[in-house]
């Protein structure tokens, strides 16, 4: 395990440092940064690291924040929801079985207009115990009001975590956030991190107000009374209202991220690799983006014109581009790190999401086959990549090919 | 499309909810003799109950499939041929713990068709609080003791036949009195109750209520905003602290008076109010922390004032209140009005101290107290009182 390399005497400084640090420690560190004031907690692997190094952060006198061990998720939950209604900025997270123990908490967030923002270490659902990525658990929230973003590396994590309190706290949205990023791969994973300035962040993100939400006792209302069939439809008409300039909202964050900060995100729903000339594109979410690109680079020296779409906000789901940049290919492959039970074409949730966006943003109708993979934690490998690309260049000529496919699986 | 008819029971939510369930699937039953079809249920907003709380149960009877599924396909009968109000404290007004605003009790009846209330009252009694309406209709009084039960117990005192006997009566279109007879021999399998319903429906006479007879109070309105309008986070804002208030004799100012929200009042849940003796209380408090609505104002003479538009009438005072007398809860079809007790006493506090003893005096009966689970075996005691009232006529 990694100690902190974050420099003692930071706010001395007024350039980026750069640090091997993991995932988990660059949201941490995000934290830190972002001022959290309230910060709850209950171990469940791979989010977990990320609490180590907040805990650690406060021990060391760096991070000033009230930091509550619940005794299970939904209290966890609870506690930073509560927090977040009386003004505190606030952060938490789970993984696995133990976001799922917190859905009731996760439930009543949206509707409450409370921006909190967690953090879900990706982990396969329980039976069979596992520690390894896979997405169902984030995904399960992707109906609720949640918004969702996977992030692919550790300096994309510290970033995004500074732009998730950013878009969540903005007035037009206060809607939860949760950030996901793939066990081991990237929670566990050291790599070079630009850790930016406290005067930077601070000039990027304003203060957390609530203003006639704020429960205070100078402000008194009552929130999440009981109501009937009269009102229940127009709070769940306001909540989908976001939906509607959630993106315009993101894109504007991000703009503003890369004036202060100076690093360029591009569009800020998905990440294109090589497809300006593609014939063919795969598409999928969170690290398995290294292997993709390793594959595409060897199947560009065989001539292949494969490119790589990575998706990096999944709620809002960005359709009409996301439909405009896939039209243009002559068949599409989707990974997910995920299944949809008994889904339209047996797929997995990103591909079914895919399929549904193209058909009303495009009248293009190139093939797109959903490949299932790496769930559990499994490797995608390289040789996994290039039979999928395989698969999706005979799609793309005219074959017939299934509608879904597991890849890696024995048999 | 063949006929259909709409049947509303308005009951007090935990006390009446059995009664209420048997009488509209008997409804059913008893026209499903005569080959008709139909369903019954309760309206799904006034679950799960509190006590004494206005709520509706349905029946919806047709003669053929496609007919009962025109009147199935709404969540609740809009306008109904036939109302039934099992206790007449709720002609003051019916509103759901749901919501739906404060609604007087003929809100769904057509026009020219008939109110059946169970009352020991007369007519022109109860028409001090059945809201005034423009169009007419007709007003049926089944004499009775109200009949209330708890959660877990069923008083079987023939309300429910006698209240079919009067249906048969009032809307013979929908059932006859044949069907109802041969309902009660083959599923109740009680004589006794053949000859209670019969009585109800020997007995049965209405009355030509015309539009704008009765209680000309104004039912406050709610509209229900736009989603644009409404606040975010599912929030509502409170009420402002409230405080002191003037004595309105002395003029002194003092005490203390929340203020409540005016749109959501409770009274129309109580069946008892309390009353109170402002001159033998002696401001212990106990009252006022436990009434679990903070329904008292502190007055500016130290003394608690229960705000009847706040009350939902649960006794929970009176049976806190350690002096004899001082609260004592008193049927509420005695009152028709919610003003303050206290501003009565001070104006005059010889009259109100006479009109308390008189109060208490009759509100002593037991068939005057409308709700109160004593022990075991209480409610099958009471059956035969409450038949000889009943059968009197």
């Amino acid at each position: 395990m990694a100690t902190l390399t974050m420099p003692v005497e930071e706010k001395k400084k007024t350039s980026e440092q750069e640090a091997l640090i993991t995932g988990a420690e660059a949201i941490a560190i995000a934290c830190k940064l972002a001022n959290v004031d309230v910060v709850t907690a209950y171990p469940i692997r791979p989010y977990d690291t990320v609490m180590q190094y907040i805990s650690q952060l406060v021990a060391d006198g760096e991070m000033d924040c009230e930091y509550i061990v619940a005794e299970g998720e939904h209290s966890q939950f609870e506690i930073v929801k509560h927090a977040s209604a009386c003004g505190a900025r606030v952060f938490c997270g789970s993984s696995g079985v133990g976001w799922m123990y917190a859905m009731e908490a996760l439930t009543v967030t949206p509707a409450l207009r409370l921006p909190l923002v967690a953090m879900v270490g990706n982990r396969a659902l329980d039976d069979p115990g596992a520690f390894g990525v896979e997405h169902n658990d984030a995904l399960a929230v992707r109906d609720l009001g949640w918004m969702l973003t996977w992030v692919d590396s550790a300096q994309e994590a510290l970033d995004t975590a500074l732009i998730a309190y950013r878009v969540a706290e903005d007035r037009r949205m206060f809607v939860p956030l949760a950030l996901s990023c793939d066990g081991a791969f990237l929670t566990h994973s050291q790599s070079l991190v630009n850790i930016p300035t406290a005067e930077q962040v601070k000039k990027f993100l304003p203060r957390y107000d609530r203003g006639d939400l704020l429960l205070h006792p100078d402000n008194v209302i009552s929130v999440a009374p009981q109501a009937n069939e009269d009102w229940v439809m127009e709070i769940r008409r306001q909540n989908f209202a976001v939906t509607e300039y959630a993106c315009d909202v993101i894109r504007e964050v991000y703009a503003d991220f890369e004036k202060i900060f100076g690093r360029k995100y591009g569009n800020p729903f998905f990440e294109e690799y090589m497809t300006e000339d593609a014939e063919v594109v795969l598409l999928g979410m969170g690290t398995l983006s290294t292997p993709v690109r390793v594959a595409i680079r060897k199947l560009r020296e065989q001539g292949k014109k494969v490119g790589f779409v990575r998706l990096r906000w999944f709620r809002p789901f960005a359709g009409p581009e996301i439909a405009k940049c896939l039209e243009r290919f002559k068949a599409i492959g989707v990974i997910d790190r995920d299944f949809s039970f008994g889904s339209p074409n047996l797929s997995g949730v990103v591909a079914t999401e895919v399929r549904s966006a193209m058909y009303t943003g495009s009248t293009a109708r190139p093939p797109v086959l959903g490949f299932i993979c790496g769930l559990g934690g499994r490797e995608v490998t390289v040789p996994d990549v290039e039979n999928m690309t395989e698969i999706v260049f005979q799609a793309a000529k005219g074959k017939t090919q299934p509608w879904t496919q597991w890849i890696g699986l024995r048999g | 499309m063949g006929q259909l008819f709409s049947v509303e029971i308005i009951y007090r939510g935990v006390f009446q909810k059995t009664l209420a369930k048997n009488i509209t699937r008997d409804i059913v039953l008893a026209a499903h003799n005569q080959g008709k079809l139909g369903i019954s249920f309760g309206r799904y907003g006034d679950a799960p109950e509190r006590n004494g709380i206005p709520a509706k149960s349905f029946a919806i009877v047709a003669n053929d499939e496609q007919t009962l599924e025109a009147g199935m396909a709404q969540y609740e009968p809009k306008q109904v041929d036939l109302t039934v109000v099992l206790d007449d404290t709720l002609c003051k007004g019916a509103e759901s713990w749901a919501w739906y605003g404060l609604h007087p009790v003929h809100h769904a009846l057509k026009a020219g068709r008939t109110l059946i209330v169970v009352s020991l009252q007369d007519a022109a009694a109860l028409l001090k609080t059945i809201h005034r309406r423009e169009e007419p209709y007709k007003l049926a009084l089944l004499k009775g003791v109200t009949s209330f039960s708890g959660m877990w117990v069923y008083k079987d005192d023939h309300t429910d036949v006698r209240v079919l006997g009067a249906i048969a009566k009032a809307l013979p279109e929908l059932v006859s009195f044949a069907s109802v007879e041969k309902f009660i021999t083959d599923k109740l399998k009680n004589p006794l109750k053949v000859t209670s319903a019969r009585t109800a429906y020997d007995r049965f006479t209405a009355i030509e209520i015309k539009p704008g007879q009765g209680n000309p109070e104004e039912l406050f309105n709610f509209g229900l905003p736009k989603w644009e309008d409404m606040r975010l986070g599912v929030s509502i804002k409170g009420q402002p602290q409230g405080g002191p208030y003037e004595d309105p004799v002395s003029k002194t100012v003092g005490g203390f008076r929340p203020v409540r929200n005016e749109l959501f009042k409770k009274y129309t849940t109580r069946t008892m109010r309390p009353v109170v003796n402002f001159a033998t209380c002696t401001k212990c408090t106990l009252c006022w922390l436990n009434c679990p609505d903070a329904s008292f104002d502190v007055t500016p003479d130290g003394t608690y004032d229960a705000d009847l538009k706040g009350c939902c009438g649960c006794g929970i005072c009176e049976a806190v209140c350690p002096v004899k007398d001082c609260i004592t809860m008193v049927n509420e079809s005695e009152f028709h009005d919610n003003d303050s007790q206290w501003a009565r006493f001070k104006q005059d506090r010889d009259a109100y101290l006479q009109w308390l003893e008189k109060t208490i005096e009759e509100a002593e009966p037991v068939e005057k107290r409308s709700q109160g689970f004593r022990y075991r075996g209480q409610y099958q005691e009471q059956v035969p009182a409450a038949l000889e009232i009943a059968n009197k006529g």
